[in-house]
């Protein structure tokens, strides 16, 4: 199975959410999102984020957007404007996510599509 | 009734640019435009601002940016919707009201919305019984009731209706919801019941994808090469049917895009749980909206399911929360990150020598440049940084002791390693930190109050 990283099956956004943030990952195919929901666990997310997060991570799924929610516990330094950190938002969190290697099955990756052209909307979708 | 109704998001937050309001103005037809000004943080810092003078106390960018739109706003109609009323809205009517004057507008109408505020009011609420818990700690208030210095209320989007069915064309509130900006128009468009929750959620998804102006439009996307004319960006429209279907667009020719990806970037923003994102006027469940593209920049959203609203308000207090002082200096190679090392190690070891220790979680040191914002995770052909940017800060209740760290940076230039610079600001001083204390209280125990004024 080939090792990509995240960024190559889905995109992402983070921000604040009290002294934690969170970070939506948006899967850029059907098939990704299916193989994402299996794999990309909190316990995943926990190990991979553990240099920037100290707390815990929860995940929610809303299945109609291909997104898995995930909150970041403690990830900011503290809350409101108590942080030292340079990205006290999280702003960052969803990039920080998208570096993540994943060994994804060739038939996923042949059915999801990078949108890096202009043009290439919807075509993750897969019908 | 009207078919739909274009409501327009032109600011995301204290800050925003101003183009983004005059562009929606100028470059196509809009019916309302919303205007964002507050976060926590802004509460807090404008009570400060009315206690030293009773005329103070609102968001006085939305007056300059009023001064500036005023003829737009007479030529086309728009009405305008912004919580740039802070902790005075009356202040901010005020000061709207004399723009008008100026400019020889007479018979503007301008309403204000009041209630959110409860700061004067905490005791007695305290004393009839409300708790204001913390909602994320589980702490009592009382832990920090001396040191409280702004409490408002999150309200909804009626009160905003009933200000624009009384003929305002400018509606100032104090803190609302975010959604509750856009909700409003819809109500008073197309007369919804607080009872109508599938609408009221339909427009909560809508005002969460507006909310934060370019951020829906390929603002703070991924694939951000893909996204064309980002100086030009177009901010974000609604088009809401009186059913609960909408479209969320942009003028014709503007920057950016509007699709599935840019648009769920969004509704991933700042998300908890996306079956039950809470607003005082209805529970939404984002995961029941239906996303389909609809032409080029056009997104059609429908489906969007509520339930019904909870009995409590959201309450957003701050509170003054101890000092902090953050200062950076540039390091040159060669061996910049090991200078930068050996400079962070200097400063703490010289306030250790004049007797000033800092915990751990009381102080920070990044090295920028060298994956400070993704700590943890190894980055693909990271040479070694040419330069550094050392970041160090602290944090503590004693202000002179976050005082004096900061005269320990800027001395580094003639007394540590070579190629210290960049100390432009001079000696970092010492901040309040303001602390965010969420909690709940009864809606029975909040009222709100309309008035309209006419210039």
């Amino acid at each position: 199975m080939p090792q990509v990283l995240l960024s190559r099956i889905a995109m992402a956004r983070s921000g604040d959410k009290g002294e934690g943030s969170n970070v939506g990952v948006i899967a850029r195919s059907d098939a990704a999102y299916r193989f994402l929901r299996d794999h990309l666990t909190a316990e995943v997310v926990q190990r991979h984020m553990a240099g920037i997060n100290r707390g815990g991570v929860v995940r929610y799924e809303a299945d109609n957007l291909r997104v898995l929610n995930f909150l970041l516990e403690d990830s900011l330094g503290g809350g409101g404007s108590a942080s030292l950190k340079t990205d006290a938002q999280g702003k960052t969190h969803g990039l920080a996510l998208l570096r993540l290697k994943l060994d994804v099955p060739e038939d996923v990756l042949e059915s999801t599509v990078e949108g890096t052209v202009e043009g290439a909307v919807g075509e993750g979708a897969e019908a | 009734m009207k078919d739909t109704v274009r409501i327009a998001n032109g600011q995301g937050f204290w800050g925003d640019s101003i183009l983004g309001p005059i562009r929606l103005l100028r470059e196509g037809p809009i019916d309302y435009l919303t205007l964002d000004y507050l976060a926590e943080v802004t509460m807090s810092i404008m009570q400060k601002q009315k206690s030293r003078d009773p005329s103070k106390g609102y968001a006085t960018d939305f007056v300059r940016l009023i001064d500036r739109i005023l003829p737009d706003l007479q030529r086309t109609g728009t009405r305008v919707v912004a919580n740039a009323g802070g902790v005075n809205p009356k202040a901010c009517m005020q000061a709207v009201l004399e723009v008008c004057r100026r400019h020889g507008a007479s018979g503007v109408q301008v309403a204000i919305v009041e209630g959110d505020d409860i700061l004067e009011k905490l005791d007695d609420l305290l004393a009839a019984g409300e708790t204001f818990t913390n909602m994320d700690t589980g702490e009592p208030l009382s832990s920090v009731r001396d040191r409280v210095t702004s409490a408002n209320v999150y309200l909804g989007a009626f009160p905003i209706a009933e200000a624009l069915d009384r003929g305002a064309q400018i509606v100032i509130t104090g803190r609302g919801t975010d959604p509750g900006l856009v909700i409003g128009p819809m109500i008073h468009e197309f007369g919804w019941k607080a009872d109508d929750h599938d609408l009221l959620a339909a427009g909560t998804v809508a005002g969460h994808i507006v909310e934060c102006g370019a951020q829906c439009t390929g603002g703070n996307y991924t694939d951000w090469r893909t996204i064309p004319d980002l100086a030009m960006i177009g901010y974000p429209i609604i088009e809401m049917a009186p059913e609960g279907t909408f479209v969320i667009t942009k003028h014709p020719g503007t920057g950016g895009r509007v699709d599935q990806r840019t648009v769920t970037h969004q509704l991933a923003y700042e998300m908890g749980d996306p079956a039950a994102y809470i607003t005082p006027d209805v529970v939404a469940d984002f995961t029941s909206a239906r996303l389909e593209e609809n032409g080029r920049d056009r997104l059609r959203i429908h489906g969007v399911r509520g339930l019904p609203p909870t009995p409590t308000y959201k309450v957003s207090m701050s509170y003054s929360d101890g000092w902090k002082a953050v200062g950076q200096l540039t390091i040159s190679g060669p061996d910049a990150l090991e200078k930068a090392r050996l400079c962070s190690e200097i400063v703490w070891q010289r306030l250790a020598y004049d007797g000033f220790e800092y915990a751990p979680e009381e102080r920070l040191v990044e090295f920028l440049g060298a994956n400070v914002c993704h700590a943890g995770i190894e980055i693909p052909g990271m040479g070694t940084p040419s330069e550094i940017v050392l970041r160090m800060g602290v944090r503590g209740p004693d202000r002179a002791a976050v005082d004096r760290f900061g005269s320990e940076l800027v001395p580094l230039v003639t007394s540590g390693p070579p190629g210290v610079t960049g100390f432009a600001g001079g000696r970092p001083k010492a901040t309040e930190i303001i602390g965010y204390w969420p909690a709940l209280m009864s809606k029975e125990r909040v009222s709100t109050r309309v008035t309209v004024t006419e210039s």
